[in-house]
């Protein structure tokens, strides 16, 4: 277990050094993440701004769940995606050969691979968000909330994480893969908005099969203290059925691998 | 002379390139989601009251209309010159003995009639909708077709502008996001230009971002009034001629300096 945290810490410094070294690529990067945050709000502005709630949201609650959002592309841009973008490309190559000879899980060397540090601005605008929100709304989540909220979060990016890692398996069997990741990114901004505002068949396909809802409506309503424990239990144990399953996928595709050159 | 006897078989080696890489494509336009994001949400809002002059059906035939339009009237030509700039790989365009941007353009229009033969599912839902009133007057039909090749038009050539920015600078990509990211909102892709504050709607009308896809759209839905259309089109007459002379006048003082790279 110290030797992986100890390896992920050394990962993330490669990654941070990389990233160093492209200063000005670091600025614009950031700087444009930003554009693209206050311009998701735009629409959410013009829709609900001083409008009576819409499908049981205010304006202010979905703002909370614009933020989770934004923290949680942040994870998705910075953490997860970079790393599985490269591991595609391995797998073209054929260098994945290099990844598995090392004496460490393939899984875990392969997904911490690349971290984009600027993205932790999402991070902080994603919390940005959440403060000012709670500021325009006048009261403040309770600690336990906060704490389920939390809790919540690492539920989401568990499931994302997952679903990436499934996504990406498929790499073994199909070569031609790199727009599948930004597939899913797109599929993922359906994530912005509260899911009851979609209907019937689309809120069961995005609250069951790509638990969208999941990641950023359940932790915004645990943070407006309106979440039922119920539910929370739900998330955490979709996270675990998501998380074996991702691993499993993983294992079994991972054993179809040939090299490139074979 | 030569550029109008070689077209056809530009456009020919373009179709037959679109259709050798139709997997791909058809991924690319699945990625546009972002239409359908908005769509629910201003759906949402209008399941009580309407919008405007906005109900449920006229969001759907509207950002059903942005998409196809979004399909017919897109271009892709900023990232090839971008990549082709630096990696030096611009050299054997510039060898042959046509236009390199001639080139460009029929690889892009080519590619059209597949992405309408994708799109056309979307207009079948978006005309069956019953929130359009599609045009059938002869002028307004004329008015739609020139208003999409206009819109097409300046898409392509801002993109040539911001792909030749490349020969001057490292980060045109960058540039190419923030244009990206100001289409987003003041071209009615996210909102529909009319909901937003009239000052708002007064700057989008004078930018250009309008023209390459809210225009056409709002002729096509049927909700602009004939004196809207005609100063929308002579707007992105004026447009389309300013941006291919920066483009041109742009490529050539880049052409100048291009040292290709490694030769």
């Amino acid at each position: 277990m110290r030797r992986y945290l100890r390896l992920l810490l050394l990962q993330l410094r490669m990654s941070i050094a990389l990233g160093a070294q492209y200063r000005w690529d670091f600025l614009t990067q950031g700087g444009l993440s930003l554009v693209w945050t206050v311009l998701g709000l735009v629409p959410l502005y013009v829709a609900l701004h001083n409008r009576p709630a819409v499908a049981g949201w205010t304006y202010e609650q979905a703002l909370v769940v614009v933020g989770w959002f934004t923290m949680l592309k942040g994870i998705l841009d910075g953490a997860v995606n970079p790393s599985l973008v490269l591991v595609v490309e391995h797998i073209r190559k054929g260098t994945l050969d290099f990844v598995l000879m090392k004496p460490a899980d393939a899984q875990f060397l392969v997904s911490t691979a690349r971290f984009e540090p600027w993205r932790a601005i999402d991070l902080f605008a994603g919390v940005g968000i959440l403060v000012w929100t709670f500021r325009l709304m006048g009261t403040a989540p309770s600690l336990a909330a906060i704490a389920v909220s939390t809790l919540l979060l690492a539920v989401a990016v568990t499931v994302l994480y997952s679903m990436w890692i499934a996504a990406i398996a498929a790499a073994f069997w199909v070569v031609r893969l790199d727009n599948l990741s930004y597939l899913m990114s797109s599929l993922f901004d359906f994530g912005r908005w509260p899911v009851s505002i979609f209907k019937g068949a689309v809120r069961l396909f995005f609250t069951f099969v790509v638990p969208i809802a999941l990641m950023t409506t359940y932790p915004a309503e645990a943070l407006l203290g309106r979440l039922e424990p119920a539910r929370a239990w739900l998330g955490i144990g979709g996270a675990l059925v998501f998380a074996l399953t991702g691993r499993f996928v993983f294992t079994r595709a991972i054993g179809r691998y040939t090299s490139a050159s074979s | 002379m030569r550029i109008l006897s070689a077209y056809p078989t530009l456009l020919r080696i373009g179709f037959a390139n679109a259709v050798a890489y139709r997997t791909e494509m058809l991924v690319w336009m699945l990625t546009m989601t972002m239409p359908f994001v908005s769509l629910a949400l201003w759906s949402a809002v209008a399941e009580s009251v309407p919008v405007g002059r906005f109900d449920q059906k006229s969001f759907v035939a509207y950002f059903l209309a942005t998409i196809v339009v979004r399909q017919l009237c897109g271009a892709w030509v900023v990232w090839e010159l971008i990549q082709e700039i630096k990696s030096g790989t611009l050299t054997s365009r510039l060898l042959k003995p046509i236009h390199p941007l001639v080139v460009y353009s029929a690889d892009n229009i080519a590619a059209i009639p597949l992405r309408a033969l994708f799109a056309a599912p979307l207009a079948l839902i978006g005309i069956t909708s019953g929130g359009t009133a599609l045009p059938h007057e002869p002028h307004r039909v004329v008015a739609l077709f020139l208003s999409l090749f206009g819109a097409w038009f300046i898409t392509f050539f801002v993109m040539v502008i911001i792909g030749c920015l490349s020969f001057f600078m490292e980060s045109s990509a960058s540039i190419f996001d923030i244009w990206i990211a100001c289409f987003m909102i003041l071209s009615g892709y996210l909102v529909p230009l009319e909901l937003f504050p009239s000052w708002v709607r007064g700057v989008a009308e004078v930018l250009p971002f309008r023209y390459t896809l809210g225009f056409p759209v709002e002729i096509l839905i049927g909700m602009s009034s004939d004196a809207a259309i005609a100063r929308g089109l002579v707007i992105q007459l004026a447009y389309g001629c300013g941006s291919a002379a920066m483009a041109l006048a742009l490529w050539r003082s880049g052409v100048r300096r291009f040292g290709a790279f490694g030769g």
